[in-house]
């Protein structure tokens, strides 16, 4: 039961860390909870059907389908958040100052809503397909843990659930006004996170080879697999032996982001002031 | 607005990806054979040269998934229940780089760079 229960809640973590940040991202926007439901239910089943096919989906592209998935759905996940950030920036205060008739803002809140479901779907596909293909594993191996291995799979998914809201309201006690700043940065980082993760993935499928080369070995201070380090891992992209490549990516993210955010800001005033 | 936003981005993110991405045949790798069953590896211990890549294949028998990993090698793989994984390793210094299932770590081997 225990081993179960670990398990599960190591994979359920790093997703209820996504999906807590999600929710305070969102906060304010309406009928946010059906597009955030629906993305976990989304990359619930899609992480049941990843689980069922994982031995022909290893087969794909000479062994390396496994590999190349995650990155897929890594760089998806990449462009939504940073999609969400710029759109942000440029929409962000339009909403919040009710500028603009609502049932424009809701479409557009909308579409935006539906970038950060398919991130949150990605986050649970990712980590759920890993949690299915371990129980499905021991349910099919017969024995007679069954429900053991049930209890501690449903204690470690409402961990898992726990962490999702501790990340929520903790994100909810910042003031509002230095919310929307703080959920940029959290939401920039995840984003040059994912993306340094998206190159591990094609470094491990011999898809990238150029600067592999590890920069720092830093598993003597923060490991990658303490809980703190897993923390970290999601939510700022940390890993204990970055190679060259992931750097570049990492920093490549952060400064698209930053550049296309100051280019919509900007225009955005510009034409505020013009119109105004 | 938006859109032409988008599709410099990723234009950007594709010509990243070709100048960099390209399968490499380029070095021929070593293999080494694995086998995984009843919840052990098999060997527990397999040689391989150094300074040269690596393919690593594990053949997973039993009815459970399992997790190779390996923290020094860089490696973290889900072969499915009676299914063979492949993971590519680069060249590595001499040394003994220890592996284990994730999801039982009992399961334990290395691999002895020479």
């Amino acid at each position: 039961m225990l081993a179960a229960l670990i398990i599960v809640f190591r994979e359920v973590f790093e997703a209820g860390l996504i999906v807590g940040i999600v929710l305070a991202v969102t906060g304010s926007v309406p009928r946010r909870n059906r597009w955030i439901v629906g993305g976990v239910l989304a990359g619930a089943l899609a992480a049941c059907v990843v689980a069922a096919f994982a031995g022909a989906l290893s087969q794909l592209f000479a062994g390396m389908g496994q590999e190349l998935f995650n990155a897929a759905i890594l760089s998806v996940a990449v462009m939504m958040l940073t999609w969400h950030n710029v759109w942000m920036a440029r929409h962000g205060r339009e909403i919040a100052g009710e500028m603009r008739a609502v049932g424009q803002a809701v479409a557009d809140g909308s579409k935006s809503l539906l970038a950060l479901a398919v991130v949150v779907g990605v986050a649970v596909l990712r980590e759920g397909s890993e949690v299915a293909l371990f129980l499905y594993g021991i349910v099919a191996s017969g024995g007679g843990s069954v429900l053991s291995l049930a209890v501690g799979g449903i204690i470690g998914l409402a961990l898992g659930a726990a962490v999702c809201l501790l990340t929520y309201f903790g994100l909810m006690r910042i003031p509002p006004r230095a919310l929307f700043a703080t959920t940029t940065v959290l939401i920039t980082l995840l984003a040059a996170g994912m993306a340094a993760q998206a190159v591990a993935f094609l470094e491990r499928a011999n898809w990238l080879n150029s600067l592999d080369a590890v920069v720092w070995d830093s598993a003597w201070l923060l490991p990658d697999k303490s809980i703190a380090g897993r923390a970290m891992h999601t939510l700022i992209g940390y890993t204990d032996q970055p190679t060259e490549m992931q750097l570049l990516a990492y920093v490549a993210v952060l400064l698209v982001t930053v550049l296309l955010m100051r280019l919509t800001g900007s225009q955005h005033s510009d034409r505020a002031i013009a119109t105004g | 607005m938006l859109i032409m936003m988008r599709k410099p981005t990723l234009a950007a993110i594709c010509a990243i990806a070709m100048l960099t991405a390209s399968p490499s045949q380029a070095q021929q790798a070593t293999e080494v054979q694995l086998t995984y069953s009843n919840g052990q590896f098999q060997p527990s211990e397999a040689r391989a040269p150094a300074d040269k890549p690596i393919t690593v294949r594990v053949k997973n028998l039993d009815a459970k998934a399992m997790e190779f990993e390996s923290k020094s090698l860089r490696v973290e793989k889900v072969v499915a229940a009676k299914s063979e994984g492949v993971i590519n390793v680069r060249a590595l210094k001499p040394g003994r780089y220890e592996f284990y299932d994730d999801f039982n770590e009992k399961a334990r081997g290395a691999l002895i760079v020479q």
